[in-house]
């Protein structure tokens, strides 16, 4: 039996003595292997996005919209105005219930911010502190919004960074006075460069308390309320009381919609989870084209080595070793291809996540291994098949194979 | 004959390959001992069966029916694993057209039956170094084959056969590509080696060097209509 580093250095020199069939050997094995690899890393990075989206907002937080979403078989509210807005003093009497550690009622709308001459068209969010740390809002600089009861307005703000750029650089901003339509606040903080978070792009967005905001937008109502629930397993029976709560206030019709962030989480994880196995799904597919052209290769190879099998056997190899050495070089060829296509893959999402810093692009290890193994698979295979019968032969028909041509 | 066993007993062989639907006998029944350290050339005309006998003889065909007895072994019934043994152990081959591996250099293509039987390295030196100065290679050991000439391929292929120190060498046609000087020098080594003790079967459509070997044997349409040692195998024709 042939020692395996000589069967190593066997199947080396066949490889770098038909260079033109290696090549696309190996072409072949990692395009097939770089799209899987670089397709589930795609998908997988916006569905990772999304979470993380989501996940800003901890687990212990629910929401309150006004409306309701769902009707529960009874009759939908024939009232002619429709639902009622949430006020700050629902929202504070939320805050009473026992299990609710924090409430940050939201109003968000858009308002021309305006500095001097400069001025432009913004994002408002009236908040209250408790957003900040519901949110995981981080400042750059300055403070936060003051502790103030809700209904209290005051005329200060948080303001985001590309907000910053525009109305003062290179002046200062601290300390400042802005327009927000026809009110006026002063600049307290400046929020830390966050990015997006929830569709909202916080680098754009003035943050004011949730009382002055309904002056500047003239609303009665709140957009949202977050919930900060002490523990999470509180959220249920606290979702019960809470709607109680509220089809008290309301006189007796809940017009108010609960939402826990992982049951919508939930949801988009489903849709994401089935996209990124859709992804993995094409990806296969031009494994297995891969696969084939790999097996087309080999065959070529085979029968284009038939003299040189058959002489093997004639100097005594036995057919199992003959064997051995085709399947051994299909596979090592494979391996590499399929490496160099894992390899590029990585580059390529390591590019993407330059380009789109928000999004973490990278292949599931599940999709790299998969794709290796496949790979590594069809080579195995598709040599397998033809070597073998190759080999069986009696070598004088493999060595004529030869002469005759 | 003599008493001791001879190295190649073969009885009753047929063999019969389709060309097309006609079936062509290419070994007619055929029967013929070696003993080892013999001389043999096979000549015939074209198409005679000579190459099938060769082959068969060197375990790279098997004959439909009939014994084939190599060193006291009856190779019909062995297995394909078990004649790859033979072949790695008794026996050596050169072909006309040199088969040698294009990647490979001289000396590599020399020591790949040593590569093949798992020998290692130091060993393959130490073994390969007598035989590629007895084929007067030495400068040429790390060429590759289309950069040599087709006697010092033929010379490569030789040494190849012999690495294994086989009893038996198989040459068909083995000057067949080559002019006459290289060919004659080709002839010129194999008798040396028979000289030293290899049984060598020459196959050849050359009278002259087929008339040099010390037994001549015959075919004609699969059959050995002559053979010079035992005249009573076939008609006596010279
Ligand atoms: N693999 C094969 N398939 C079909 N027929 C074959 C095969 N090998 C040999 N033959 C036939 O068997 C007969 C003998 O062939 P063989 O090669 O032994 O002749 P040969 O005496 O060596 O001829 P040459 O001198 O031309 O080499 C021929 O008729 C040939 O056509
Ligand atoms: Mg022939």
């Amino acid at each position: 039996m042939i020692r395996s580093d000589d069967q190593l250095r066997f199947t080396g020199r066949a490889l770098l003595r038909q260079r033109f069939r290696t090549l696309m050997q190996l072409i072949a094995m990692s395009i097939g292997v770089l799209a899987v690899v670089l397709l589930t890393g795609l998908g997988e990075g916006a569905r990772q996005y999304v979470l993380g989206e989501f996940s800003i907002l901890g687990k212990d937080i629910l929401l309150m919209l006004p409306g309701r979403k769902e009707t529960s078989g009874g009759m939908p509210p024939i009232t002619g105005e429709g639902t009622r807005d949430i006020t700050l003093q629902d929202a504070e009497a939320v805050l009473r219930l026992p299990d609710v550690e924090a409430v940050a009622p939201l109003v968000v709308g858009k308002a021309e911010i305006s500095r001097g001459a400069r001025n432009r068209e913004s994002l408002v969010i009236g908040a209250n502190q408790a957003f900040f740390r519901i949110r995981h809002v981080e400042l750059a600089r300055g403070q936060i919004l003051p502790e103030l009861p809700l209904e209290q307005t005051s005329p200060v703000c948080v303001i985001g960074e590309t907000l910053r750029q525009e109305l003062f650089a290179p002046q200062p901003a601290l300390g400042q006075w802005v327009g927000v339509d026809a009110y006026r606040c002063r600049v307290i903080g400046i929020l830390a460069d966050t990015g997006t978070g929830l569709g909202m792009n916080m680098n754009e967005a003035l943050i004011m308390p949730v009382a002055s905001s309904m002056q500047v937008f003239n609303t009665e109502g709140v957009f949202r309320v977050m919930i900060d629930v002490r523990s999470v397993l509180a959220m249920k029976s606290l979702t019960a009381s809470i709607e109680n709560l509220m089809r008290e206030r309301h006189d007796g019709q809940l017009d108010v919609t609960l939402i826990t962030p992982d049951s919508l989480l939930q949801a988009f994880d489903n849709i994401l989870a089935i996209l990124t196995f859709a992804i993995a799904g094409i990806g296969a597919v031009s494994l297995v084209v891969a696969g084939v052209l790999i097996m087309n290769m080999t065959l070529i190879t085979v029968s284009q080595r038939t003299a040189e099998i058959g002489l093997l056997k004639a100097l005594g190899a036995s057919s199992h070793e003959v064997r051995t050495l085709f399947v051994m070089e299909a596979v090592i060829l494979s391996l590499i291809g399929a490496v160099t296509g894992t390899a590029l893959a990585y580059v390529f999402l390591w590019l993407a996540r330059i380009k789109f810093p928000d999004i973490p692009f990278s292949a599931p290890l599940w999709a790299s291994l998969s794709a290796v193994l496949l790979a590594v698979l069809c080579g195995f295979l598709f040599s397998w098949l033809p070597a073998s019968r190759a080999a069986s032969q009696p070598p004088v028909m493999a060595l004529q194979n030869q002469s005759g041509k | 004959m003599a008493a001791a066993e001879p190295l190649i007993r073969v009885a009753g062989v047929n063999k019969t390959f389709m060309l097309g639907d006609e079936p062509v006998h290419a070994l007619n029944n055929i029967g013929l001992t070696i003993r080892g350290g013999e001389y043999l050339s096979v000549m015939g005309p074209s198409g005679s069966g000579k190459s099938t006998l060769l082959n068969m003889l060197g375990l790279l065909d098997v004959p439909d029916n009939g014994q084939y007895w190599l060193a006291g072994a009856d190779t019909v019934p062995m297995t394909e694993e078990q004649r790859a043994v033979y072949r790695r152990e008794q026996i050596g081959f050169v072909f006309q057209s040199y088969h040698l591996i294009p990647r490979l250099t001289a000396a590599e293509n020399m020591e790949l039956p040593l590569t093949l039987a798992g020998i290692p390295p130091a060993e393959r030196k130490r073994r390969l170094a007598p035989v590629i100065s007895r084929l007067g290679l030495e400068s040429r050991a790390g060429h590759l084959p289309n950069q040599l000439s087709g006697g010092q391929r033929q010379r490569v292929a030789i040494g190849r056969a012999i690495i294994m120190k086989p009893n038996l060498l198989l040459a068909d046609e083995p000057t067949g590509n080559l002019d006459s000087q290289s060919g004659q020098e080709v002839v010129t080594l194999l008798e040396e080696l028979n000289a030293e003790g290899i049984t060598l079967i020459v196959v050849t459509h050359d009278s002259d060097m087929g008339g040099r070997a010390r037994r001549r044997i015959r075919m004609v349409d699969g059959v050995i209509v002559s053979d010079s040692d035992s005249p009573d195998s076939g008609s006596s024709a010279a």
